[in-house]
C-alpha cells in the first residue's frame, strides 16, 4: 500500500462536489416546480371552498390571495406553471428521441429559463392591464 | 434459457405487472395540460379581484367552470403519478407506502373541493 499514488488519481463525481451542468439543474426543477405547484391550487380550492362557504370565509381567503402574501405565491406558482409546461414539453421530445446532445440540451435549458420568465411577465403584464 | 413464464411473456408488462401505463398517462395528461394551462391562468386572471357575488356568478359560467375542474381534475391526477415517480426515488419500504397513500388521499380530496366549489357556483347561479 505504500506506493499508492493519492494525488493524480480520478476523481469520481460526488454530489457534493459535483458542479452540476445546467441540463441536470433545469431537470431537477421540473420536479421541484411541479410539487411546489401545490401551494397555488391549495390556495386558489381554499378561495373556491371560501366563496361557496359564505361571506366570512370568503373576506379572509380572498384578502390572502389579494395580500402581497398571495401576490408572492401566485406569481410564483405562475413562474413554476409555465417552467413545468416549457420543461415538459422537452420531456416530451426527450421521449421522442429528440434533443438529446449536450448542445441541444444546453440550447434548450436556456430556452426554458428565459420562456418561463418571459411568459411569466406577459401574464403579470396581462392582468395587470387587463 | 428465460426466466420468465410463456404468459408473462404474451403479456409484455414486464415486472412492474402494468408495463409503462404510468409513463403513457403523465404522457397524455401532459398534453392535455399544455393546452389547458394558459386557459387556466386567463381564467383565474379574470376572476382575482371579484366581489363574492360576482365571483359565484363568473365560475357558475359553463367556460370558466370547465377550463377550472379540467385543470384541477387532470392536474391533480398527474400530480398523484408525478410524486410516485418522486416517492419511489426517495422512499423506502414503509415510509413509501405511507407516502403514497397520503398523496392519493390528499390529491383526491382537493380534487373533490374544487368539484363542489364549482358545482355549487353553477346551482346558484342557475338558482338565481
Amino acid at each position: 500500500m505504500a506506493d499508492v499514488n493519492r494525488s493524480n488519481r480520478p476523481l469520481s463525481p460526488h454530489l457534493q462536489v459535483y458542479r452540476l451542468p445546467l441540463a441536470a439543474v433545469t431537470s431537477i426543477l421540473t420536479r421541484i416546480t411541479g410539487h411546489a405547484l401545490l401551494a397555488g391550487i391549495l390556495l386558489l380550492v381554499w378561495w373556491l371552498v371560501a366563496a361557496v362557504s359564505g361571506p366570512g370565509a370568503f373576506a379572509v381567503a380572498d384578502w390572502v390571495v389579494r395580500s402581497w402574501i398571495g401576490f408572492i405565491v401566485l406569481t410564483g406558482s405562475a413562474w413554476a406553471l409555465w417552467y413545468h409546461t416549457l420543461a415538459g414539453i422537452r420531456h416530451l421530445f426527450y421521449d421522442a428521441g429528440m434533443g438529446l446532445s449536450i448542445e441541444e440540451a444546453q440550447k434548450s435549458s436556456w430556452a426554458i429559463i428565459f420562456g418561463s420568465v418571459v411568459l411569466t411577465l406577459l401574464t403579470l403584464i396581462l392582468f395587470f392591464i387587463g | 434459457m428465460r426466466y420468465i413464464t410463456p404468459r408473462k411473456a404474451a403479456e409484455g408488462l414486464g415486472s412492474a405487472h402494468s408495463g409503462t401505463q404510468d409513463h403513457w398517462f403523465l404522457t397524455v395528461s401532459a398534453c392535455a395540460l399544455a393546452l389547458l394551462t394558459p386557459l387556466f391562468l386567463l381564467v383565474v386572471g379574470c376572476a382575482i379581484g371579484l366581489s363574492q357575488a360576482e365571483l359565484i356568478a363568473y365560475f357558475g359560467r359553463p367556460w370558466p367552470a370547465l377550463v377550472t375542474a379540467l385543470f384541477i381534475t387532470v392536474g391533480m391526477v398527474h400530480f398523484i403519478k408525478g410524486t410516485r415517480v418522486m416517492i419511489d426515488d426517495y422512499f423506502q419500504h414503509a415510509a413509501r407506502k405511507v407516502a403514497i397513500i397520503v398523496s392519493v388521499i390528499f390529491s383526491w380530496a382537493v380534487i373533490a373541493a374544487a368539484l363542489f366549489a364549482l358545482a355549487k357556483m353553477t346551482f346558484v347561479t342557475i338558482a338565481i
